[in-house]
């Protein structure tokens, strides 16, 4: 299938400091693709170079064929942006908003009126259409904004964390939208650090760290990265400390790598039947209790953490 | 539509939707323009009312054509609404007749008026404008006859000819009248040159006599002093748009930046424009201030505004945040304000400040404003049309620049 977007080595330096450390990857036409990476990953900074709201210090992207660089406005008129954080006009109406955007995207007349009953509809507001933004929860201001970037049905459109703090039904709401547009044959560039969400959008999955690209792939492509490993989740007592524990499974043999999130260590193992005991004896050896224990196949997160040593969200 | 007029009028609908705003922009200055009106005691007395049957004491002194013309001037059927003329022949007694607030003013034709201007002697003597300071009102209406009807015999008298037609067709005078000037004058024509028609005006109490309407003075006055804020709070949402993430948005649409700060600086302009309209007209229809010739009104608003919006443009390209700019603004608008004449005229200001007072739109604005509401025509008020549009021309260029340096659009 074409490619709608090509990224080549793309740089982006802020003094010192290193944001995106020559990331490249490939979207083809009517694909999602999840760029999937803790906080600072360079995520947003990824994005905002193909949207072309900075410029890269070195390296380049075609998207539909043109140049982020030498033929940005081409590509601007080509892309949706949906802004990682919420930016609407609070004291314009829903409808007022979509209509000033559609207006910037070059839509006017009889087709812009067309457009905004369209994505009102998609993005289940038609009814508070004429209420102030100001007066909306969070999770309709965050539909609001994804509008904003469907208003001028464009061939990919790029998503930046589009359902961090809110409440689970929009977040329900929105991942469907994604998916309805998805069939729709719209191509998208979803970032998160929600593994869960990559797991269920995605047809191809990067995984970004520290500004590099450090899996790329298919889902089943990136689990056999991690060749037939599996995963113990070890559940233990409010009380206990979960960093200590991992720091005491990680050197044991035949485990890969150990991580604390909450109340949880996952240990990445060759062979869950062969670590368990070991692992479950080292735990109470230590004055670990115990409160369950879970094997799973690899994922998303398993992926992260063979990687890197790290959990998505730490 | 350009996508910088759609930015601009975005931008002027959020600017009436804050409500803070407007009790800034628009109740501030009105209120206190009603505050110094009634204090000045504009509403009360002859002027809110409608003018009619203005008391005027007129003392002719002169025994040739001018004076005679003026005195049957005032009695012309056509004023004959407006006016209440009375003739004495004692000065005094006319002088007595405005301290004693029986009249709204008095004019003195010197004796040998008409033969002095005619022979263009160099010091001819000035008619003699006495004004009620109680009724600045009715007085300014006398003073803009008399200036009227000078000023029409002095275009005649430079140019050669009186202006003939234009003294028929107000009935200002009579065919006859007409001829025998226009022989004089086409006699005394040459070697003069320059006004040799004076007005010499006198303060009767100390207080500005001159004063046509206070208003006029007062109203634009705290227009533009507020006009201050409201255009450091538009260039204010330039900084905010970029933190809240709606100037990024913009720029990632197909638009080029040069056209997003365009259109954003149009808008401080827009909002500008707005505000100080909405006050003029509605102190024209509230209390009836007479702001003068439509089109130089228009141009002194649209003029007056750029210059303020040039500072608010100035102010968003240097600061750092919007607290700050919001900081810098308020003080702005009191410096201009007590330097530009906005609190007053320019109270005790020293010379050595004058030239500072230039740099606010406030200086001009509130110049012009008071010269057109004295009659003033589009020509006249050009200086300060010219020394605003200046303004407003440097301070966008160096924000412009401003702005591109620090990468900010
Ligand atoms: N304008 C900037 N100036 C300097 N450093 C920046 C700038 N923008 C981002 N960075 C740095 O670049 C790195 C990547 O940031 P980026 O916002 O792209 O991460 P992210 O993956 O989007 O993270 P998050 O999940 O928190 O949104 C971080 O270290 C960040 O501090
Ligand atoms: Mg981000």
């Amino acid at each position: 299938m074409k490619n709608i977007l090509v990224a080549r080595d793309l740089r982006k330096t802020y003094g010192e400091n290193e944001a995106v450390k020559g990331v490249s990857f490939e979207i083809k036409a009517g694909e999602i693709f999840s760029l999937l990476g803790p906080n600072g990953a360079g995520k947003t900074t990824t994005i905002s170079m193909l949207s072309g709201l900075i410029a890269p210090t070195a390296g380049d992207a075609d998207i539909a064929g043109h140049s982020i660089v030498r033929d940005s406005l081409r590509v601007r008129e080509r892309i949706g942006v949906v802004p990682q954080e919420i930016a609407l006009y609070d004291d314009l109406t829903a409808r007022e908003n979509l209509t000033f955007w559609g207006q910037m995207y070059g839509l006017s007349g009889g087709r812009l009126k067309t457009r905004i009953a369209a994505v009102l509809e998609q993005i289940g507001l038609s009814d508070r259409a004429n209420e102030r933004i100001k007066t909306y929860s969070g999770g309709m201001k965050r539909r609001v904004n994804i509008g904003v970037g469907l208003l001028h049905e464009p061939q990919l459109l790029f998503m930046d964390e589009p359902t961090v703090g809110i409440d689970p039904q929009s977040r329900r709401a929105i991942l469907d939208t994604v998916k309805a547009l998805n069939t729709q044959g719209m191509a998208v560039l979803y970032t998160t650090h929600y593994m869960e969400e990559a797991a269920e959008l995605s047809d191809r999955v990067g995984i970004i760290d520290h500004g590099k690209m450090i899996a790329l792939g298919t889902q089943r492509e990136l689990a056999q990265q991690i060749g037939g490993r599996e995963t113990l989740s070890l559940h233990i007592g409010d009380d206990q400390n979960s960093q200590a524990l991992a720091e005491v499974v990680r050197g044991l043999p035949g485990v890969d790598q150990a991580s604390a999130m909450d109340h949880t260590v996952s240990v990445i193992v060759a062979s869950a039947a062969e670590a368990l005991a070991p692992v479950v004896g080292a735990a109470s050896a230590n004055g670990f209790r115990i409160r369950g224990v879970e094997v799973t196949e690899p994922d998303l997160e398993s992926v992260f953490l063979h990687l890197t040593g790290r959990a998505l969200r730490d | 539509m350009p996508k910088s007029l759609l930015i601009a009028l975005k931008d002027l609908t959020l600017a009436f939707r804050d409500v803070g705003g407007l009790l800034l922009m628009l109740l501030a200055p009105f209120a206190l323009t009603v505050g110094i009106g009634l204090v000045t005691g504009r509403f009360s007395g002859d002027s809110s009312t409608g003018l009619s049957q203005i008391p005027v004491v007129l003392v002719n002194n002169d025994d040739g054509d001018l004076g005679r013309v003026l005195v049957e001037t005032f009695a012309s059927a056509d004023l004959a609404d407006l006016l209440e003329p009375k003739t004495v022949t004692d000065e005094a007694a006319a002088r007595a007749a405005i301290d004693a607030d029986e009249a709204a003013a008095a004019v003195i034709v010197p004796a040998g008026f008409s033969t002095a201007i005619f022979e263009a002697v160099a010091d001819a003597p000035s008619i003699e404008l006495v004004l009620n300071p109680e009724r600045p009102v009715s007085a300014g209406v006398v003073q803009s006859i008399v200036e009227s009807l000078l000023s029409r015999i002095e275009v005649g008298r430079v140019s050669g000819q009186v202006a003939v037609e234009q003294l028929l067709q107000t009935g200002r005078i009579t065919p006859d009248q007409a001829e025998a000037i226009g022989r004089e004058f086409g006699e005394q024509q040459a070697g003069t040159a320059g006004s040799a028609i004076t007005i010499r005006r006198v303060d009767v109490s100390g207080r500005a006599a001159e004063a046509f309407d206070v208003l006029t003075i007062i109203a634009p006055g705290f227009a533009l002093m507020f006009l201050m804020f409201t255009v450091t709070n538009a260039g204010r949402t330039i900084i905010q748009e970029r933190l809240n993430g709606t100037l990024p948005r913009l720029l990632a649409a197909p638009i080029g930046a040069g056209e997003v700060l365009g259109g954003k600086l149009l808008g401080i302009f827009l909002i500008g424009v707005a505000q100080v309209a909405i006050l003029i007209l509605a102190n024209g229809a509230l209390f009836g201030v007479d702001w003068g010739e439509p089109v130089a009104v228009i141009a002194l608003v649209l003029a007056s505004a750029a210059g303020a919006a040039g500072w608010g443009a100035l102010l968003a390209a240097l600061a750092q945040s919007p607290a700050q700019i919001s900081g810098l603004g308020s003080a702005l608008m009191l410096i201009f304000g007590i330097l530009g004449g906005s609190l007053g005229n320019q109270i005790a200001l020293p010379d050595m400040l004058l030239p500072v007072a230039w740099l606010t739109p406030n200086y001009w604005g509130i110049q012009g404003f008071a010269a057109l509401g004295t009659g003033a025509s589009l020509a006249e008020i050009a200086p300060d049309l010219g020394a605003l549009l200046a303004m407003a021309a440097a301070l966008f260029g160096v924000a412009i620049v401003a702005f591109r340096r620090r990468g900010l659009v």
